[in-house]
């Protein structure tokens, strides 16, 4: 927010939740819909529906929202300073991309306390590819000070589909932006309410032994047997309502009727296929083709969303 | 005469993108203003992060009128034949025709057709909006509203505006107008993002490189490398060391600013006991910075060079401070890395016997990782198979060859057995062109023999042509063990590189293998280890190659191999053959004797036409020379019998300069016999004992090579 006093627990650069307001505030304010997380466990804000399914169609969109991520195999029992199994991305998706989106991205720099006199704003070439979710996209991973702390991405194709219009993705990696505004090195030490005293809740204090059990979750006890069978009921249950919800021969409405539920367990399998890498159960040679079986119900929830009314059909 | 100002305004161009797009820029553009007839003074490119700029000077102001001449039917002729000549000559009636007489073919219709030259102004904003839409960009993109529709504008990042003019130097030039896609070419730019974002308004490539400069961009790559380079060694020298240059680094940053501001930042000593190469690795890949170093023992120092796009109002503290947080996070996680690597893995137990098939000794870490790589089996290749199957029969190989490199075999396995063991390390996950040097260091670390601790990095080698051949007997073995194999492998899957394409660089392990046989000395029968005589005729081509590369004649290779080229499957024995086989040609003997051959050949082939091929196979009748032969003919039948079996044992004992000598010896008699003899005696059996004695000759050189490849 700007202008608010340093003295304001919510001021970006005191606290984290400060940060996520405010970013919640800006992106607002320009128009985007701010939704809550996905309830479903995803590895990137990507996956959430309001970006993967509305990035496609013909219908303008505008939305910001946080997204837990969880990225099994990143656990390390909460010891290293910057990686975890669960971290939170701020996600911003505009279709069709505006013009001056790059500087829209720069004012919601400013509006978190990045002074652009002060610090070396640099965007360096990165394209984004998602094998599971069968998207690329071009764009840069935006740098701070030699930090990468956001990632911008036009999106060219989604589940297979070319995107018309192009939709702008902005991730910015909270965690790792909410250290360099308070000037910490370790994410545990973040200060989460921006108070002090014994009222200060850390980052730590919050997630320190959930990153604990779930990277001993991940690595030790997920049941791998049972991640198996998880991956193809979601498989299974994905192809048959990709199925019931198509219209058939001669139907009143052609339209697609089961998109989103189908969809949602396309995101399961994905994140059972994550777990079982983690455990390491996943050969070279196999991992590929678990892949891409994500990737054909990723193909088939994009081709079924284009049958909606979300997805432009009448 | 007036000049071209072009400039295409985006968002961040990739780095790597930037100095052919420029040339492709300047090529496309300039291709197609000569194409109508424009030519020009002279042309000049360049890029920055967000522009690339084009400067044509001296251009005319308009292009030269054409005049062209139609020829039409003769007067007269059917209608049809002038309608299709007025169509074609854009004629409305034959009025407009002009009638020519030829005393022969009398009178006949020509067309007359004058263009006017082109107005430059006119050309250019035809050309421009051409260049744009089919700008050959690695990749390209669509973006904003208009990629609804599908033919919509690509281009690598969103274009944003075009300036174009066109004057002379005193006039006011004028804005040459367009649209591409809806942006309309105009005269205005924009400064540096956060120093000067304001419109700039430009009218020729003077003030614009001006204007720019004012408002915090250099456009010209090369000067902001100067700037970079210069003012990085001056900080360097100034805290008493050297920068480490890296010229790829240099080009890359100078792509990622418009106004280059060198700054320095430092990090903790204690993160030297880091390998440098890894220290230099994760500071140069992930922060896009430069290495500093101790010129008094060459060690890396506790500091960097970095290179920001700010003039920061705080003299860049700030960006300094951030940009050695970021560097300390990484050398922690290299750090980190390191010291995993140099410890135990937690689940050994899990390894054993992935340990005892391959003999590892899973008390020291670079055996655990060895282990680990064969336990997790990581494929190197799908239908080929694991590393740890491929390590195995590396390592059998390797002992195989070590006695003919003059290796100890027992150091050659070892070292095969660990020449892969770094690639599950930590280290080498995070930065995979660090394979085989960390591998190193951590034999090193566990005490391994110094030569198997080489060979764990130099078996890599070479790399190409220019990169250095190991010589410690232990890499050569497990140098030329891990490219025969990798070749082998891919022979028998059938996966052989074709044209261009050649994706698992088996050209470059057959060089390796070439380069490492020959500079060493190697006697290597490939036959025995090649097993598919495909590769071994693969591995002639490549021969042929390295030795035309090196200025051998490529016809003296081929007469070297022959016809049973396979063989010859000694490259040592065969380089050595053409080198001396080259030599002897460039001596007087040698081209006398060259010719004798091609005479003798030539007389045999023709009369072998006559009397069927092998005719004249047979060994000369001695007798019938001394009886009735003529003395030079007796004189070539006694030095054949003293050089060919000299020939012959010379080449048994791999001496071709000895053979060649004794090749030599034969000239004098081979000239005197076509002097003086005629070979088609009237007398059929004096005429067939003379063409068996030219055959003995040919069959003699063949000892040596086959003089029939020889050109020339």
């Amino acid at each position: 927010m700007a202008g608010a006093p340093v003295s304001d627990p919510m001021n970006p650069t005191r606290s984290f939740q400060g940060l996520l307001l405010t970013l919640q505030r800006f992106w607002a304010e320009r128009g985007c819909v701010v939704l809550q997380p996905y309830d479903m466990e995803v590895g990137a804000g990507t996956f959430h529906p309001a970006t993967t399914l509305r990035a496609l169609g013909p219908k303008p969109w505008k939305a910001a929202y946080v997204q837990p991520s969880r990225r099994p195999k990143d656990g390390r029992y909460g010891e290293n300073p910057n990686r975890l199994q669960h971290y939170y991305q701020f996600q911003v998706i505009l279709k069709p991309s505006p013009p001056d989106l790059q500087q829209l991205y720069l004012d919601s720099l400013q509006a978190i306390g990045v002074d652009m006199a002060l610090h070396d704003i640099r965007f360096v070439e990165d394209d984004w590819e998602s094998p599971t979710l069968g998207a690329w996209g071009l764009g840069w991973e935006c740098w701070c000070d030699g930090m990468e702390v956001s990632q911008f991405t036009y999106f060219q194709q989604v589940a297979g589909v070319e995107c018309a219009p192009v939709a702008g993705e902005l991730t910015y990696g909270l965690e790792r932006l909410a250290c360099y505004l308070q000037g910490v090195d370790r994410i545990m030490d973040l200060n989460f309410n921006g108070l002090e005293g014994e009222d200060r809740v850390s980052y730590g204090d919050v997630f320190l032994q959930a990153e604990q059990e779930f990277s001993r979750y991940n690595f030790e006890h997920a049941d791998t047997a049972m991640l198996f069978r998880h991956f193809n009921d979601a498989e299974a249950e994905c192809r048959a309502l990709l199925a019931a919800g198509e219209a058939g021969e001669g139907a009143n409405d052609p339209r697609h009727s089961l998109a989103l539920p189908a969809y949602d367990q396309c995101i399961k399998a994905s994140h059972m296929f994550n777990l079982l890498d983690a455990r390491g159960v996943i050969s070279v040679t196999e991992r590929q083709s678990y892949i891409l079986r994500v990737r054909e119900l990723s193909k088939a929830c994009g081709a079924a969303w284009l049958k909606t009314a979300g997805g432009g059909a009448n | 005469m007036p000049d071209l100002l072009l400039e295409l305004f985006s968002e961040e161009i990739p780095a790597r993108m930037q100095r052919k797009a420029a040339e492709d820029l300047k090529k496309l553009v300039t291709d197609a203003l000569v194409e109508r007839g424009l030519v020009y003074e002279g042309a000049q490119a360049f890029a920055t992060p967000r522009r690339l700029a084009l400067h044509i000077a001296e251009l005319p102001v308009r292009g030269r009128d054409i005049r062209e001449e139609r020829k039409g039917p003769r007067v007269g002729a059917p209608e049809a034949a002038v309608q299709g000549f007025l169509k074609a000559a854009g004629l409305v009636s034959l009025d407009q025709a002009t009638v020519v007489s030829d005393p022969k073919k009398g009178d006949s219709y020509i067309a007359i057709i004058e263009k006017p030259g082109q107005e430059t102004v006119a050309a250019i904003a035809e050309i421009v909006p051409q260049v744009i839409r089919s700008f050959p960009w690695p990749k390209s993109m669509r973006w904003g509203k208009a990629s609804a529709a599908g033919a919509s504008l690509r281009w690598v990042r969103p274009l944003h505006s075009i300036l174009c003019t066109f004057g002379p130097e005193t006039e006011e030039p004028e804005v040459v107008r367009f649209d591409v896609d809806g942006i309309a070419s105009g005269n205005t730019t924009y400064g540096h993002r956060f120093h000067a974002p304001q419109a700039i308004t430009v009218r020729r490539f003077d003030d614009y490189v001006a204007h720019l400069e004012k408002a915090k961009v250099v456009l010209d790559a090369d000067r902001r490398k100067e700037i970079i380079l210069t003012d990085a060694r001056n900080l360097a020298f100034a805290q008493g060391l050297d920068l480490v240059e890296d010229e790829g680094l240099l080009e890359e940053v100078a792509g990622l600013v418009e106004w280059p501001v060198v700054l320095m930042g430092a990090f903790e000593e204690r993160f030297l006991e880091i390998p440098g190469e890894a220290i230099r690795a994760t500071i140069r890949a992930n922060q896009k910075s430069f290495v500093l170093r101790d010129p008094a023992t060459g060690a890396l120092a506790n500091k960097f060079i970095l290179v920001s796009n700010l003039n920061a109002s705080d003299g860049g503290s700030a960006i300094v401070a951030g940009n050695g947080r970021v560097v300390r996070a990484r050398l922690s996680d290299a750090a980190y890395f390191f010291a995993t690597d140099k410890g135990s893995l937690p689940d050994l137990d899990t390894f054993r016997d992935s340990a005892g098939t391959l003999g590892l000794d899973l008390a020291k870490p670079l055996d655990q990782r060895m282990a680990k790589l064969d336990k997790l089996g990581v494929v190197f290749h799908a239908k080929i198979g694991t590393q740890g199957a491929r390590v195995q029969r590396i390592a059998a190989l390797a002992r195989e060859l070590a006695p003919i490199v003059g290796a100890d075999p027992d150091l050659a396995e070892r070292a095969a057995k660990l020449a892969k063991a770094d690639l599950p390390t930590e280290m080498v996950g995070e930065f995979p062109e660090l394979q085989g040097l960390m591998g190193r260091k951590y034999a090193e670390l566990q005490g391994e023999n110094p030569s198997i601790a080489a060979a764990i990095e130099e078996h890599y080698k070479p790399l190409g042509p220019s990169d250095r051949v190991p010589t410690d007997p232990v890499s050569v073995a497990v140098g030329l063990a891990d490219k025969l194999d990798t070749l082998v492998g891919f022979w028998a899957i059938d996966e052989k590189p074709t044209g261009s394409k050649d994706p698992y660089a088996l050209r470059r392990a057959a060089l390796g293998v070439i380069r490492l046989v020959v500079e060493n000395g190697v006697r290597l029968s490939l036959a025995g280890v090649a097993r598919d005589p495909d590769l071994v005729s693969f591995f002639h081509d490549r021969l042929k190659v390295v030795l035309r590369d090196a200025g051998a004649r490529h016809d003296l290779v081929d007469a070297v191999l022959g016809e049973g080229a396979s063989n010859n499957d000694d490259l040592l024995l065969i380089t050595r053959r053409v080198d001396a086989l080259s030599r002897f040609l460039d001596t007087e003997d040698g081209v006398n004797l060259l010719s004798g051959y091609r005479r003798a050949a030539n007389i045999l082939k023709a009369e072998e036409k006559k009397d069927g091929e092998g005719a004249f196979a047979a060994a000369a009748d001695l007798q019938l020379i001394a009886d009735a032969g003529l003395i030079e003919e007796k004189g070539l039948a006694v030095a054949l019998a003293q050089a060919t079996p000299k020939a012959e044992a010379a080449v048994a004992k791999e001496d071709f300069e000895g053979a060649m000598a004794a090749l030599a010896e034969l000239r004098p008699a081979v000239d005197a016999f076509f002097d003086k003899v005629t070979v088609n005696d009237p007398d059929p059996a004096l005429r067939a004992n003379r063409l068996k004695l030219l055959n003995q000759l040919r069959e003699a050189t063949r000892a040596v090579a086959d003089f029939s490849r020889i050109a020339g």
